[in-house]
C-alpha cells in the first residue's frame, strides 16, 4: 500500500462503500417486493388453503434435505419445483406412498405415512410452486 | 497469552474439533449413500446426515469465531474479558443445545421433532441449513446477545484497534442476519427471498469481517508487521468484500421467481467477488515475506498462508465458475454447487478458525509454539486436508460438469436418476478422498498430544 493513502481514508472508505452499497440492495429489495405479485403466484395462496398447508407439510418433513426446490437444497434427488409439470398429481402422490422402494443398493426414500388430504396438500404446494416465474428455468423438463 | 481470561477460548476450540470429526464422519455417510444409496438406510435416511453435516459445521465454526474473539479482543484491548463467568456458561449451554439438536436430529423423525419442539408456533424448521427447531434458533439468539454483550463491554472500556472494530461489526452483524431466519412466509418466493439475507450475507458477507479481522490479528502476531500496514490491508480487503459480496447476493435471485434483472446485478457484482479473496492471497503472501521475526509457531504461519489461497480458489475461482447467469441457468444446484461450497467452507472459514487455534493453543498451553515434531505433524494434517478438498472439489466438479451435459443439454436429456448413475465413478472417487480428509483430521488432532521440547510462553 503506498504510504500517501492513510489508514483513516482506508476505514472511510469501508464505512462510505457499505453503506451506500447496503442502501443500493434495500431500494433493489424494495423493487423487488413491488414486482413479485405478477411473478409469485400469490393469488393461488389465497385462494386454496392447501397450499400454504402443504409448505408446512414440505418444512415438516425436510424435503429440501434430498431435494431441491428452484435448484435449492441438497442434489441427493430430482428437482421438485417443475415436478408437477413432469409427473402430474396422481404419479406424485402413488410415488410419495410407495416409498420406500426397498430395492438393494439404490437411493430410499423414507416412508413419512402422509395422509390423503396431506397428500392433496403437498401436490397443491407443488402445483403452485410450478406456476411460479422462474424465468424460464430449469433449462429442460428434467429438472 | 497475555491476559488470564483469554484461556476461556480453550474449551471452545475443543469442542469446536469435536464437532469438526462429527461433521467429517457424517459426510463420509452421505458419500457412501450417493453410491450405496441404502447404506443405514432407515436408521439414518440422506436428508438427516446431511442436517448433521451442514448444522455440525456451522456450530463449530460459530463455536470458532466465539473462541477467537474471546481470545483475540482482551489482548487487542489490552484488559481481561468483561465477564470469563458468563463466557463459560455460554459455552455450555451453546454445547447442550448443539448436543440436543444433534440428538433430535438421530432419534425421532424429523417431522416428530417439528411436532415436539412446538414448530407450529413459530414455524422456521424444514429449511436448508436453518433446520434446527424454532427453540434452538431462539436458544442461539441469547447465546449471540450474551457473547456479544461481553465482547462489545471489554471493547468499549479497552484500547480500540481496526482489528476489534472489524470483528465486531462481523460479529454483530452475524447476529443481525441470523434474525432473518425467523422470516418464513407462505410465499415460497419471499421465504427464499429473505432465507439468502443469513444464508448469503453471512457467508459472502460479514463472515468475511471476521475472516479478515482474525487473519490480521495472525499475520501481526507471527510477522511482526507494523500494524499500521496490516490495518490498512484489512480495511482495503473488507470494503471490496462488502462493495461486492451485498449486491452479489444478486446471484441467488435469478431462478427463484424474483426480477429478471437480478441477472444482471448478480452476475455484475458477484464476477467482482473473487477480488477481494485475491487482495487477501496477495496480503497474506505480502506480510509473510516482508515478516520482521521468525516465528517459532512455523505451523500458525503455514495455515494462514493457507487461508489466503484456498479461500481464493474455493469462494473466488470456483465461486467465478458458476455465478453469470447463463452460466448458472446450465449449472443451478447441480454438484458444480456442492463443489464450490466444500472448496469455499474449507478455504475461508475452516482454514482461518483452524488459523486461530493454531496461533492460540500453543499459547493457551503455556508454550510460544509447539515442539518442532508437533508442528510438523500440523504441517502433514494440512496437506492431506488441503489436498483431499482439492481433490474432492475436482470430482464433484467433473461429476457436475457430466450432469449438465447429461440431463441439461442436449435433444435427448436424461432423467436425474439416470444422470446420477452416469457419474457414479467420480462419487468412488470423491468418498476415498473423503477418508484422505478423515485421515488429515485424526492427523491433526494427533499432532496435540506430540510431546516434545517447548519454550515457555
Amino acid at each position: 500500500m503506498s504510504s500517501g493513502f492513510s489508514t483513516s481514508a482506508a476505514r472511510n472508505m469501508f464505512f462510505g462503500g457499505t453503506v451506500f452499497f447496503l442502501l443500493v440492495f434495500l431500494a433493489l429489495t424494495y423493487d423487488t417486493e413491488q414486482a413479485l405479485p405478477k411473478r409469485d403466484n400469490r393469488a393461488a395462496i389465497a385462494a386454496n388453503p392447501q397450499i400454504a398447508a402443504g409448505k408446512k407439510i414440505w418444512e415438516n418433513n425436510n424435503c429440501i434435505g434430498c431435494h431441491t426446490l428452484f435448484g435449492e437444497g441438497a442434489y441427493f434427488a430430482p428437482e421438485l419445483g417443475n415436478v408437477y409439470k413432469r409427473r402430474g398429481p396422481e404419479f406424485i402422490k402413488a410415488w410419495i406412498k410407495s416409498q420406500p422402494t426397498g430395492t438393494p443398493g439404490r437411493r430410499q426414500m423414507p416412508d413419512f405415512h402422509l395422509s390423503d388430504a396431506e397428500l392433496d396438500e403437498i401436490v397443491a404446494f407443488l402445483k403452485y410452486a410450478s406456476e411460479i416465474n422462474t424465468a424460464n428455468w430449469p433449462p429442460n423438463i428434467e429438472g | 497469552m497475555q491476559y488470564k481470561s483469554q484461556a476461556v477460548a480453550k474449551p471452545y476450540f475443543i469442542a469446536a474439533i469435536g464437532l469438526f470429526v462429527a461433521q467429517i464422519l457424517f459426510g463420509l455417510v452421505m458419500g457412501l449413500q450417493y453410491v450405496v444409496g441404502d447404506f443405514l438406510f432407515p436408521h439414518i435416511p440422506f436428508n438427516v446426515a446431511r442436517m448433521v453435516h451442514t448444522n455440525a459445521l456451522i456450530v463449530w465454526l460459530l463455536m470458532g469465531f466465539m473462541g477467537s474473539a474471546y481470545y483475540l479482543v482482551p489482548e487487542e484491548s489490552e484488559r481481561e474479558l468483561h465477564s470469563p463467568k458468563l463466557a463459560i456458561i455460554m459455552f455450555w449451554v451453546f454445547l447442550v443445545a448443539a448436543a440436543l439438536t444433534v440428538l433430535g436430529y438421530l432419534m425421532v423423525p424429523y417431522a416428530t421433532l417439528a411436532k415436539i419442539t412446538g414448530n407450529e408456533l413459530l414455524p422456521t424448521m424444514g429449511r436448508e441449513f436453518l433446520e434446527q427447531p424454532t427453540i434452538t434458533k431462539i436458544g442461539i439468539v441469547v447465546v449471540a446477545l450474551a457473547f456479544l454483550f461481553n465482547i462489545s463491554m471489554t471493547f468499549l472500556k479497552g484500547r480500540k484497534t481496526s482489528i476489534t472494530t472489524v470483528l465486531l461489526i462481523g460479529l454483530w452483524g452475524l447476529a443481525i442476519f441470523f434474525l432473518f431466519s425467523f422470516i418464513n412466509p407462505d410465499n415460497l418466493v419471499r421465504d427464499k427471498f429473505y432465507w439468502w439475507f443469513v444464508v448469503h450475507l453471512w457467508v459472502e458477507g460479514v463472515w468475511e469481517l471476521i475472516l479478515g479481522a482474525l487473519l490480521a490479528f495472525v499475520l501481526i502476531k507471527v510477522t511482526g508487521v507494523d500494524r499500521e500496514v496490516i490495518e490498512k490491508w484489512l480495511y482495503v480487503i473488507i470494503t471490496l468484500s462488502l462493495i461486492t459480496g451485498i449486491i452479489g447476493t444478486g446471484h441467488h435471485f435469478y431462478w427463484i421467481g424474483t426480477p429478471e434483472y437480478w441477472q444482471w446485478w448478480g452476475s455484475i457484482f458477484s464476477a467482482l467477488e473473487p477480488i477481494p479473496f485475491f487482495a487477501m492471497t496477495l496480503f497474506a503472501f505480502n506480510m509473510v515475506n516482508r515478516r520482521r521475526r521468525e516465528h517459532p509457531n512455523r505451523a500458525a504461519t503455514l495455515w494462514a498462508l493457507g487461508t489466503g489461497v484456498m479461500a481464493f480458489l474455493g469462494a473466488g475461482v470456483w465461486g467465478f465458475l458458476h455465478t453469470l447467469a447463463p452460466v448458472n441457468y446450465y449449472t443451478h444446484g447441480t454438484q458444480i454447487t456442492a463443489a464450490h461450497g466444500h472448496m469455499a467452507f474449507y478455504g475461508a472459514y475452516v482454514m482461518v478458525v483452524i488459523t486461530m487455534i493454531s496461533y492460540a493453543m500453543p499459547l493457551m498451553r503455556g508454550r510460544v509454539a509447539n515442539s518442532k515434531s508437533a508442528q510438523t505433524m500440523e504441517m502433514w494434517s494440512f496437506w492431506l486436508m488441503t489436498v483431499a478438498m482439492v481433490f474432492i472439489t475436482l470430482f464433484l466438479t467433473a461429476a457436475g460438469i457430466l450432469q449438465v451435459w447429461l440431463q441439461r443439454m442436449g435433444d435427448t436429456p436424461l432423467g436425474f436418476m439416470a444422470a446420477q448413475d452416469q457419474v457414479a465413478l467420480f462419487y468412488w472417487l470423491r468418498e476415498i478422498t473423503g477418508v484422505i480428509f478423515l485421515i488429515g483430521l485424526l492427523t491433526y488432532i494427533a499432532s496435540f498430544f506430540k510431546g516434545g521440547e517447548t519454550e515457555k510462553a
